[in-house]
């Protein structure tokens, strides 16, 4: 009876959605604003009827009711309760449940938030969230339906895949979706500019945060599908330029020019065509990313179904979507008139070549993603298109890019000058040659992009502390005026601030575990002993353990430096008898400067020796670090008030409404 | 049913699992070496965007294996390279070959970026050349540092 209820909400949200879709936008037009307040209370019970059939679904899902379907197909009574929840969305037609479910939470926050939204901007906002709404709903409902019943109902489940059961891909797809279908809310926004025929510095003050919390939930999707790779494949990767990862970094790149551009358009009246142009592409990728994804036009672990129906309809989907928001923008983008005028060397002009850089990047690796796919349509044989050709067109991207990227926040609005700037930065420079040299003296064996890789991530980071201390005047004024200035710094500039630095860390880490990263393979029997990096790893033997759904062999290996105990690791691999699955879990401790990483892989002989893969990899937690500083960037400037305009804490109210956003 | 499962357990746990092994590697640390680097540009054709030196396939290791035979054998890296093209086709080159199956793909990365810059260019142009008349004269000297002292704050 629960899954019925489930079902029937879905079907209810659909209802729903179709009365969002119509009556807001066609009050808009004719100005009737009982029709434009339906939005509101339509999205809102949009958001109600998805929760209450995710609730259903979860719910059969806890209950290990193996009369439905989808609960048989990836799920099994054995499994800990986590994997249950997340088997949930661990499939596609649950995963497409959360994604309409993210889609109508979107709507409806917009619909809470927006209080102060113009009635006809917002109308027109959550119809056209709803029409994309009402696509994903027919999708779920004709071609994925989680609540399909089998009979007779089998005793037990097929269980999860177990790639799947693991605490950092729990969650990494809610993460994922939250960032994918974020975008959704900048991409209805752009949609309902151009209906409107009006983009002013008010849309983009108001399109700014959720482009922002649509990227930062990105941001930490991506960084926990990389964090996960990376301990749970076994060989100390985490970024392969998988299609699959390239779906997801695609509206990142994309994503993240956006909120660049539109920065532009809310202080300088500017760039309000591209900004738009860039919110419907940025969504157009998601979808395209979500295309690939559950097509199976890629097959891999993401691909849980691969269903033609599926690919078909979604294909549609994408081209209805794309199609139509890219002729109603060559329709009335023209109209779009800015009045900022700037020159190449200013914030704007810095702005613009991050635009630049970003787009083509996302271009190139659109073009790698999709090339292999369309050679082979067109007959042209098969070619694989590697990490070796994405980092050959990639990186020469990234790097003018992180230069200006410790430029740009120095420049004035409207005109800079370089040449003062360049006289400003002696320090910043100083310090990166000397960063140059610690690397190059340390690791003179290392690899020449090294050098590059760690000056240009110094660089950043010492250029982004500099443009604080210019920004306070810091040991130019007396400590009490840099205090009073430090203090009278907006967060939006510190969560800047803090992005840009985690950017810089990032870029350290990646560079310093991709030049110098130190591997050693090899048989150990109890007791052997190998040194890495001037740690002593003592293979200690391994036994068989067992888990609550799986058995294992554990291997110990104890750890000392300078002849003193410093850690011991216990790698596992595992066999999860129900899905007939292996998998290796590596014990991995983290260092300032690195990860020590130990993967244990088969017996040798019968005395007790096994394969064993030890690594050091350097700065490896430099890359998490950097995401999460990143991610705390974007929590910092959504904090800030002017971010919020749609809810003013009482003591600011009377300033807001005096703002230009809020009126 | 349970029979059959048993038996598939069975087939993926005699998998030689993970990547390099230890007994495929070569004595001569120079030609591993030379082993390792080919391995990472060689795709492991079943699977899925990995190289055969991450892969744990019965076929990558195969290949890891033929490599090491034809080095060991006197080739050249290059004629390693051939020689497993020869047989398993361009598909099996991570860095897809430079031919006219390519061409688009190694010349649209420049052209792409060259156009953007091209764009942004015309962008400036058009927009100084509308814009010239309405563009403010900047302030001297004198000016700037009156709002300055106006604005009390603000970096110049």
């Amino acid at each position: 009876m629960i899954v019925e209820t489930g079902h029937f909400a879905l079907v209810m949200a659909l209802v729903v959605a179709l009365v969002q879709a119509t009556l807001p936008l066609i009050g808009a037009q004719r100005g009737n604003e009982a029709w434009m307040a339906m939005a509101r209370p339509a999205a809102i019970a949009q958001m109600l009827f998805v929760s209450v059939s995710f609730g259903c679904l979860t719910y059969a899902y806890l209950t290990s009711d193996f009369s439905v379907l989808n609960v048989v197909n990836n799920s099994h009574s054995a499994k800990p309760l986590i994997y249950k929840i997340s088997g949930v969305w661990g499939n596609h037609e649950g995963s497409m449940l959360l994604w309409v479910l993210i889609l109508a939470v979107f709507g409806a926050a917009v619909a809470v938030f927006g209080a102060n939204l113009p009635p006809t901007l917002k109308a027109r906002v959550l119809g056209v969230q709803a029409l994309v709404s009402v696509g994903f709903f027919l999708f779920v409902l004709f071609t994925s339906n989680p609540f399909e019943r089998i009979l007779p109902a089998p005793p037990d489940g097929h269980g999860l895949n177990p790639l799947l059961q693991d605490p950092g891909l729990a969650i990494h797809p809610p993460f994922l979706y939250l960032g994918y279908v974020g975008f959704s809310i900048a991409f209805s926004f752009a949609i309902a500019a151009l209906i409107e025929g009006r983009v002013d510095a008010a849309w983009a003050r108001w399109v700014r945060p959720w482009t922002l919390a649509a990227w930062m939930f990105l941001t930490a999707g991506i960084g926990l599908g990389s964090w996960w790779a990376y301990y749970e494949l076994g060989w100390g990767g985490w970024w392969f330029w998988d299609p699959v990862e390239n779906a997801s970094f695609l509206p990142w790149l994309s994503g993240t020019a956006l909120l660049h551009s539109a920065v532009v358009v809310e202080k300088r009246d500017t760039l309000k065509g591209w900004t738009v142009f860039l919110a419907i592409v940025t969504f157009s990728l998601s979808l395209l990313g979500a295309f690939l994804v559950r097509s199976g036009v890629l097959t891999s672990v993401h691909a849980f179904a691969t269903d033609p129906a599926r690919g078909v309809f979604i294909l549609v989907l994408l081209l209805i979507v794309i199609g139509g928001s890219f002729a109603l923008f060559a329709w009335r983008g023209p109209s779009l008139k800015a009045s900022g005028l700037f020159l190449p060397v200013s914030r704007e002009g810095s702005l613009l070549l991050n635009n630049l850089l970003l787009t083509t990047a996302a271009a190139v690796v659109l073009l790698g993603t999709l090339y292999p796919l369309f050679l082979d349509a067109i007959g042209g044989g098969k070619v694989s298109v590697g990490a070796p050709f994405f980092n050959a067109v990639f990186v020469p991207l990234m790097v003018p890019l992180l230069v200006a990227m410790a430029i740009g926040p120095l420049l004035p609005w409207k005109r800079g000058d370089l040449v003062a700037i360049f006289w400003r930065v002696q320090l910043v420079l100083g310090l990166t040659g000397a960063a140059v040299f610690l690397t190059w003296v340390f690791a003179a064996d290392g690899p020449m992009f090294a050098l590059l890789g760690m000056g240009l991530a110094a660089w950043l980071a010492v250029g982004t502390l500099f443009e604080i201390g210019e920004r306070t005047r810091l040991f130019r004024a007396s400590m009490a005026e840099s205090g009073r200035r430090l203090r009278r710094v907006s967060r939006a500039a510190w969560g800047m601030t803090a992005a840009h630095f985690g950017v810089a860390v990032l870029v350290a880490g990646i560079t310093a575990s991709s030049a110098w990263t130190v591997e050693s393979i090899q048989t150990m029997r109890p007791g052997e002993t190998v040194q890495i990096a001037g740690y002593d790893f003592t293979f200690e033997g391994a036994r068989d353990t067992r888990g609550p759904n799986y058995e294992a062999v554990t291997g110990t290996f104890t750890v000392t430096r300078d002849e003193r105990p410093f850690t011991v690791l216990r790698p596992e691999r595992r066999v999860y008898p129900v899905e007939g699955q292996q998998t290796t879990e590596a014990a991995i401790r983290s260092t300032f400067l690195g990860d020590l990483y130990a993967v244990i892989g088969e017996a040798e002989g019968a005395d007790g020796a096994f394969v064993t893969r030890l690594y050091f990899n350097p700065l490896v937690p430099w890359i998490w670090a950097g995401l999460v500083i990143m991610c705390i960037g974007g929590v910092v400037s959504l904090s800030d008030r002017r971010h919020r305009v749609g809810a003013p804490s009482r003591r600011h109210r009377a300033q807001a409404v005096e703002s230009p956003a809020a009126a | 049913m349970k029979r059959t499962l048993t038996i598939l357990i069975l087939v993926l746990l005699a998998m030689p699992a993970w990547a390099v092994q230890p007994g495929e590697m070569l004595d001569d640390p120079a030609l591993e070496a030379r082993a390792r680097t080919i391995s990472k540009d060689l795709r492991c054709v079943v699977c899925q965007n990995q190289s055969i030196d991450d892969s744990d396939a019965h076929l990558a290791r195969d290949l890891r294996v033929l490599v090491r035979e034809r080095l060991v054998a006197g080739d050249s890296d290059r004629e390693v390279v051939d020689y497993v093209v020869s047989r398993y086709g361009d598909f099996v080159l991570l860095t897809p070959p430079f031919k006219p199956a390519t061409y688009a793909l190694w010349f649209a990365p420049p052209l792409i970026a060259g156009l953007g810059v091209l764009a942004v260019f015309f962008y400036y142009r058009r927009r100084r050349s509308a814009g010239v008349a309405v563009e403010p004269r900047p302030l001297t000297e004198e000016q700037r540092k009156r709002v300055e002292r106006l604005l009390g704050d603000e970096p110049p």
